[in-house]
């Protein structure tokens, strides 16, 4: 029959017992990214025949996507953009603000993986269309500096999506060609994308899919399984 | 931009330039020329202003963001199965497709896998949103460049397959019908009949566009040779789907990646072109449409039995992580990178959605054409303003 799964079914223990897969394009990836790169490649991580992310020092960014589109034929340009790591001022974001009288105590920052140091973490990914094979770079970016050179000169798909992220996160890119809004108006004020920027809407009533999450009456929600 | 881009588009403007030697030798006054924000051949509101010399582009810069909707942040504030009915009207044509990669990403960091059938018969959908999409842009291409007529072709045809998908998820636009683990409900009786019966009317849709639109001396001359991308500045922008296929690049993510849905089981051909032209992309497109009802006709006869959903919790947390999923969708690669801290919603949503790429070439690919051309091109390319402004 067939194979039903879910994170309550699987058992921690079957996980330790799988043979660990090895992913050797994406190792020979890597290496070659640590081969050119050497201290300023800091952290990688290959989920085998899944994805491989690797983070780089700021300095290196420029390097990097040369490196990516030279020596490891990722000629596909994906996206690029940011996460804001700080986690929302406003709590969940789920409840209204109007319930809560009393100011939210903000969570420690956290990072995801390859890990992270800052609050803003570039985020680009690239693709080599031939091998099949995708990389996420990822890198910190100050707050006290927001700038970071432009992939546009390597890849000039990164126009836009640069003016995107600088005017969703505020970040500066160096060397851009034409760095202006994208979707904002010029004088709009605020970084839309930043958790700090507050979603209006949502301050001001619940968002009525609320309901959604909510326990159903005369039910236990975290044992009630969906029926097959 | 990179010397190697830089020397084709220098090439690219000269060959063009060479047929415009009038250019060169009567003196011209430049103007500026605004496309859109309502225009028929942007699909919505994009704007392009264009500088013109004569009858010559020498630079066109699209304005955006009269659509933009925000998604990204607000995928923050809704959990994960309300997301999908937000990324429902990303590409407004091919709604479902929006839906799979989502969801794939979520059951990837929830290491939740859909049941067989419930698989097979997203596949199935997805191909539709495909048809119903795709579609659309083979009538409206000709109406774009003065064929009116194959537009009610289009309109009349898609609407068997709409009546299909509306079937199955009571939606004819916006499905929302791809949950976490598996599908909303099951197909309904008699439908796979039925269905057989529309993909035929399909096949015949398209060997009538072939003849009415493929065959005819001014389309060929109003794309052959018009709005040449190669392949490796497509590559460095970013575009996807037919539109990269149409330079020659051999690159389908059904067929080279591909998690969750089935296309890996079933027997059909990925179609490319050697020009890179607008024609290149018509046919392509074209192709498309007949190897995707090859398609569902075979899931149409390999449906396993089953239940079309797993087992997952009526909550849904899903647990930290990163997670990038791509799919092959109508307009071409579309993906979300979902970062989650195991919390009801995500944490951060980014999409990359086709469209954004695709139109990211315009500057570059409409310098030196002629302001006929711009419309063959735009057209072309194939774009959904819901797929940019998201």
């Amino acid at each position: 029959m067939i194979q039903l799964s879910s994170p309550e079914d699987t058992q921690p223990e079957e996980e330790e017992t799988e043979i660990p897969q090895s992913d050797e394009a994406r190792e020979e990836l890597v290496a070659e990214i640590e081969k050119e790169l050497g201290n300023a490649l800091i952290a990688t991580e290959i989920t085998p025949e899944v994805d491989v992310w690797a983070r780089v020092t700021k300095e290196a960014w420029l390097d990097t996507a040369r490196i990516l589109l030279h020596r490891c034929n990722m000629k596909y340009f994906n996206f690029l953009s940011a996460i804001d790591w700080m986690p929302s001022p406003y709590g969940r974001d789920l409840d209204a603000q109007v319930d809560q009288p009393e100011p939210i105590t903000p969570e420690e920052m956290s990072w995801g993986i390859t890990g992270g140091e800052t609050r803003f973490q570039m985020l680009a990914r690239v693709h080599d269309p031939e091998n099949h094979l995708g990389i996420s770079i990822k890198a910190d970016l100050e707050e006290s500096d927001l700038s970071i050179e432009s992939w546009s000169p390597i890849y000039p798909g990164a126009d836009w999506h640069e003016r995107e992220t600088s005017e969703m996160f505020g970040i500066v890119f160096l060397n851009h060609p034409n760095p202006v809004n994208l979707y904002l108006p010029g004088d709009f004020e605020g970084y839309p994308l930043r958790k700090d920027f507050a979603l209006l809407s949502r301050r001001i009533k619940p968002w009525p899919g609320i309901v959604d999450v909510e326990d159903m009456p005369g039910e236990e929600s975290e044992d009630e399984e969906v029926e097959a | 931009m990179t010397d190697v881009t830089d020397t084709k588009q220098m090439a690219y403007i000269a060959a063009q330039a060479a047929d415009a030697r009038v250019n060169l030798e009567i003196e011209t006054e430049g103007m500026t020329l605004n496309i859109g924000p309502q225009h028929p051949a942007t699909h919505g509101t994009l704007r392009i202003v264009v500088k013109l010399d004569g009858e010559q582009v020498i630079s066109a810069e699209p304005l955006m963001g009269y659509m933009h909707r925000g998604y990204e942040k607000l995928s923050e504030v809704r959990t994960y199965p309300q997301v999908t009915t937000l990324v429902n009207r990303i590409d407004w044509l091919g709604s479902f497709a929006n839906e799979v990669p989502f969801i794939l990403a979520a059951e990837q960091l929830m290491e939740v896998e859909a049941p067989p059938r419930a698989q097979w018969i997203r596949t199935a959908l997805f191909e539709m949103s495909r048809i119903a999409n795709v579609v659309l842009f083979l009538g409206d291409m000709g109406v774009q460049l003065g064929a009116v007529t194959p537009v009610f072709f289009a309109f009349r045809d898609r609407e068997f397959i709409l009546n299909q998908i509306e079937a199955v998820t009571g939606g004819r636009f916006h499905p929302n019908f791809d949950r976490i683990g598996g599908l909303r409900d099951d197909l309904p009786k008699g439908w796979i009949e039925e269905t057989q019966g529309v993909l035929k009317r399909i096949r015949d849709f398209c060997d009538e566009i072939e003849t009415l639109v493929v065959g005819n001396e001014i389309f060929q001359s109003r794309t052959r040779n018009i709005g040449v991308i190669p392949p490796d500045v497509g590559l460095s922008y970013g575009l996807s789907g037919a539109n990269i296929r149409s330079s020659g690049v051999d690159w389908d993510i059904r067929r080279d990646g591909g998690v969750g849905l089935v296309h890996h089981e079933l027997d059909w051909k990925v179609w490319t072109h050697p020009d890179g032209d607008s024609f290149a992309r018509f046919w392509v497109r074209l192709q498309e449409v007949r190897e995707s009802c090859t398609m569902i006709e075979q899931i149409l006869d390999g449906i396993p039995a089953g239940p079309v959903m797993a087992k997952v919790p009526r909550i849904i947390k899903v647990p930290a992580g990163e997670a990038y999923v791509e799919t092959e969708n109508p307009l071409g690669v579309m993906g979300y990178y979902i970062v989650s801290k195991g919390d009801l919603t995500p944490f951060r949503v980014k999409i990359r959605s086709a469209s954004f790429n695709n139109v990211s070439i315009t500057p570059w690919l409409l310098k030196g054409v002629y302001v006929p051309d711009v419309i063959s091109i735009l057209a072309s390319l194939y774009f959904i303003l819901g797929d940019i402004d998201r």
